[in-house]
């Protein structure tokens, strides 16, 4: 392992051209192994997943405007809100940052020419576009009115909509999921250059690890799940039916011990992501390191513990409530572990306030406040009269949407010039940061209120005491939609006409830093040094000097 | 070894973005058994599912075990066990080279996962014929005919999974015969069949775990 030149037998390097450069044609992408292509394939395919997520969100809020339902009739309205649930979770959280940033990035940072088994990488991708084509179909030709959470009976029993293919739909996409995990944890043991110990990794890779973990080990078992739902809706049969011996509660079970981690799928990406940008900013070496990577693969783990909090107006016994309770308490250590060692890493901090920045302290914020209305959850006595409200919609929306959707476009943000090679409009993309930071919280603040006040989730229409909160979270949703869209305007226009950026615009310390922008098809073409992670307290091995030396 | 690997290499035995045949036959191994843990947790619903509902009805499963044919059962264990060694003597004879052997080995685990399916074949239109395909065709009287609904429910999905593994497998071992015969897997590049056995292996012990499950706790 102690070669001297990294790839020691390969044939004669190109001249350095960029992976974008070295085939063209559409064909060319559509059978490429190259993960850096593969990311940007996948980064496509969930903006417009996201698109299509938005529009049936915007319905929703148009139709809350009015007490009676504006815009759609019941039965739309449960279809709107199950095809924004899918969609929204499947297809655009769970791959966003794994399938697009960590794709493109983490064999960069390990020093990898490319992920353990590249045409599984493609696979993945297939699969997640034909499970993502074939489900959003069924779910516009005729919709499903169960909920993204298929709960049964009313999923096996009653609902008499296309259950079964969009659970084929999702089954197909959980196998792109699991596949997309597999070759990360594989990638992550087999395939770190030399010197790249476990404890030099950046917190980013350690995430996508973790994260791996969880889409291994938990996929699986959604996929069983939605399959023994289907069988039940054709055989009449199955052991979630109460009338054959079965259990509903069964149902909520398996499900949930899927969808619970499927949560931290969502926000432990975030959280490498912030890890990265934050430490850069701030010119400071990440405060507590090896705390950090600790508390990613603890959550992870005790992710897999706290499902049942979930189902505590379920029917579960006293006792088990208590332990999930107890359990899913225990999880917010190692949460507040993460935004504690953020803040301490901005203390005597060189902070500037570039984009990237603003996107990840609003998502430490906004994470913070959908974390700490999750521990109100998280105990029985809140829950049970807060279970079903907009309480909880306004939590999970805080954790998804504040926290993954903010750290996935502050790493677009902060990788977008090693992406693709051109710098953005800084000041219009500080403008798009900030307006997402108030119109998000315009749009779901309102609803932690309403579901304090006992507004059910999920229905069309409410009682007329409930308009004006609902009228001011339907505005702020009109404010962060714009906040969406001026990004895609200055980012496509940053691909033509942005000015090109250096290998390292930001002064930033990793391996994907060391390399051209945008990389060429083997990721380096001469060998990087590897440094302990965020060295902002050394010199970089460009010859920049440590910024962080005088603090 | 640097020769070695740049000639690997230049066959493209050898990926790109490994250093060594040693880094990717490792690396490729790795990957399997991951791919097997995720096996473990999607079969691992159903047992959990068997769990919950033998425990909400054990009279009833225990009738409906009594229906199964624990003949069947216990043949397509040896069958199964046999092809677990038969593969076993099939990954390690390549390292010998020894092509005709191997090929032989790799024919005749498949030909055992084959003999498995037509024996679950027979027996499942013997179920038929007693009026226990769920779904299909069940008529069971008595107080506890839910529960040997349930349990036939249980019994179709497990197995059906099952056999889609085993008929998975057969092709694999069967395309690994033809490419050892072709000489495209020799001692210099094993990895597909190494892989190939872990997989079969799985297929085997989940089996070891649904026969006593569904055949013997009645009798």
């Amino acid at each position: 392992m102690n070669a001297t030149v990294i790839t020691p037998d390969l044939p004669e390097l190109e001249p350095p051209r960029s992976f974008y450069a070295y085939k063209s044609g559409l064909g060319s992408w559509l059978v490429t192994t190259d993960h850096k292509r593969i990311a940007i394939l996948y980064a496509v395919t969930i903006t417009i997943f996201f698109i299509m997520g938005g529009v049936a969100a915007a319905m929703m809020r148009i139709n809350l405007v009015e007490p009676n339902g504006a815009l759609l009739s019941a039965e739309t309205y449960n279809k709107t809100f199950t095809f924004h649930g899918v969609v929204m979770v499947w297809f655009f959280l769970i791959p966003s940052i794994p399938a697009t940033l960590g794709n493109f990035l983490m064999p960069i940072m390990l020093g990898a020419r490319d992920v353990a088994f590249p045409r599984l990488n493609l696979m993945s991708w297939y699969l997640f576009v034909i499970g993502g084509c074939f489900t959003i179909a069924c779910l516009l030709l005729g919709g499903v009115d169960t909920g993204w959470t298929f709960y049964t009976p009313f999923s096996t029993m009653f609902s008499n909509t296309n259950v079964i293919l969009v659970a084929v739909g999702v089954f197909v996409t959980g196998f792109s999921t699991i596949l997309t995990g597999l070759n990360f944890i594989v990638t992550t043991h087999k395939l770190r250059m030399p010197g790249m110990t476990w404890f030099k990794l950046p917190l980013f890779v350690w995430a996508m690890y973790a994260v791996s973990l969880v889409m291994v080990l938990a996929t699986p078992v959604l996929a069983m799940t939605l399959s023994l739902i289907g069988l039940e809706r054709i055989a009449h049969v199955g052991i979630f039916d109460p009338a054959l011996g079965g259990d509903p509660l069964l149902f909520q079970h398996m499900f949930w011990f899927y969808s619970h981690p499927a949560v931290y799928i969502m926000i432990l990406p975030a959280m490498g992501v912030a890890s990265e940008i934050i430490p850069c900013f701030a010119r400071r070496k990440i405060f507590g390191y090896q705390f950090m990577v600790y508390a990613l693969v603890g959550i992870s783990v005790i992710g897999f513990l706290v499902w049942g909090h979930h189902m505590f107006v379920a029917g579960m016994s006293p006792t088990a409530t208590l332990v999930f309770s107890i359990l899913s308490f225990a999880i917010a250590v190692p949460s507040a572990i993460k935004v504690f060692n953020w803040t301490a890493t901005l203390r005597r901090g060189r902070i500037t306030f570039e984009a990237p920045m603003l996107y990840a302290l609003g998502f430490v914020g906004l994470f913070m406040i959908g974390g700490m209305s999750g521990l109100m959850l998280a105990a029985p006595a809140l829950d049970i009269p807060l279970h079903a409200t907009y309480f909880v919609i306004a939590h999970f929306h805080y954790v998804m949407v504040g926290g993954t959707v903010m750290a996935y476009l502050g790493g677009i943000h902060y990788w977008w010039p090693k992406i693709t090679g051109r710098m953005y409009s800084e000041a219009w993309a500080r403008f798009a940061a900030i307006l997402m930071f108030f119109g998000f919280n315009f749009t779901f603040f309102p609803q932690y209120v309403l579901g304090y006040l006992g507004m059910p989730r999920r229905y069309h229409a409410y009682p007329p005491q409930f308009q004006l909160l609902n009228v001011l979270s339907s505005a702020g949703a009109s404010i962060l939609a714009l906040a969406y869209l001026i990004p895609v305007v200055y980012l496509g226009w940053s691909l033509f006409r942005g000015a090109r950026a250096g290998n390292n615009p930001w002064g930033a310390r990793g391996l994907e830093w060391q390399t051209t922008s945008p990389p060429p098809k083997g990721n380096f073409l001469e060998r990087p040094v590897v440094q302990a992670a965020y060295a902002y307290d050394e010199p970089s091995p460009d010859g920049r000097p440590a910024p962080g030396a005088t603090a | 070894m640097n020769s070695s690997t740049a000639d690997l290499r230049a066959r493209g035995l050898i990926a790109e973005q490994f250093d060594d045949a040693g880094q990717q036959h490792a690396t490729a191994q790795f990957g399997m058994w991951v791919f097997l843990a995720t096996e473990v947790l999607f079969f691992g619903v159903l047992f959990a599912g068997y769990a919950v509902c033998r425990v909400r009805d054990p009279q009833g499963f225990l009738l409906g075990s009594q229906h199964t044919e624990i003949l069947f059962g216990a043949i397509e264990a040896g069958i199964l066990l046999l092809s677990s060694a038969t593969v076993t003597f099939a990954v390690n004879l390549i390292k010998f080279d020894e092509r005709r052997a191997v090929a032989v080995l790799l024919a005749i685990t498949a030909m055992l996962g084959v003999a498995f399916l037509v024996l679950h074949g027979v027996e499942y239109s013997h179920e038929h014929d007693e009026h226990l395909m769920v779904g299909v065709d069940f008529s069971q009287h008595g107080p506890h005919a839910r529960g040997i609904e349930l349990f036939f429910f249980l019994y179709y999905a497990m197995t059906l999974y099952h056999s889609l593994h085993v008929l998975v497998g057969v092709c694999v071992l069967a395309t690994m015969g033809v490419l050892v015969w072709r000489r495209k897997i020799r001692s210099e590049y094993t990895t597909p069949l190494v892989l190939a056995g872990l997989y079969w292996h799985l297929v085997d012990i989940v089996w070891i775990f649904l026969f006593p499950l569904m055949y013997l706790i009645g009798r």
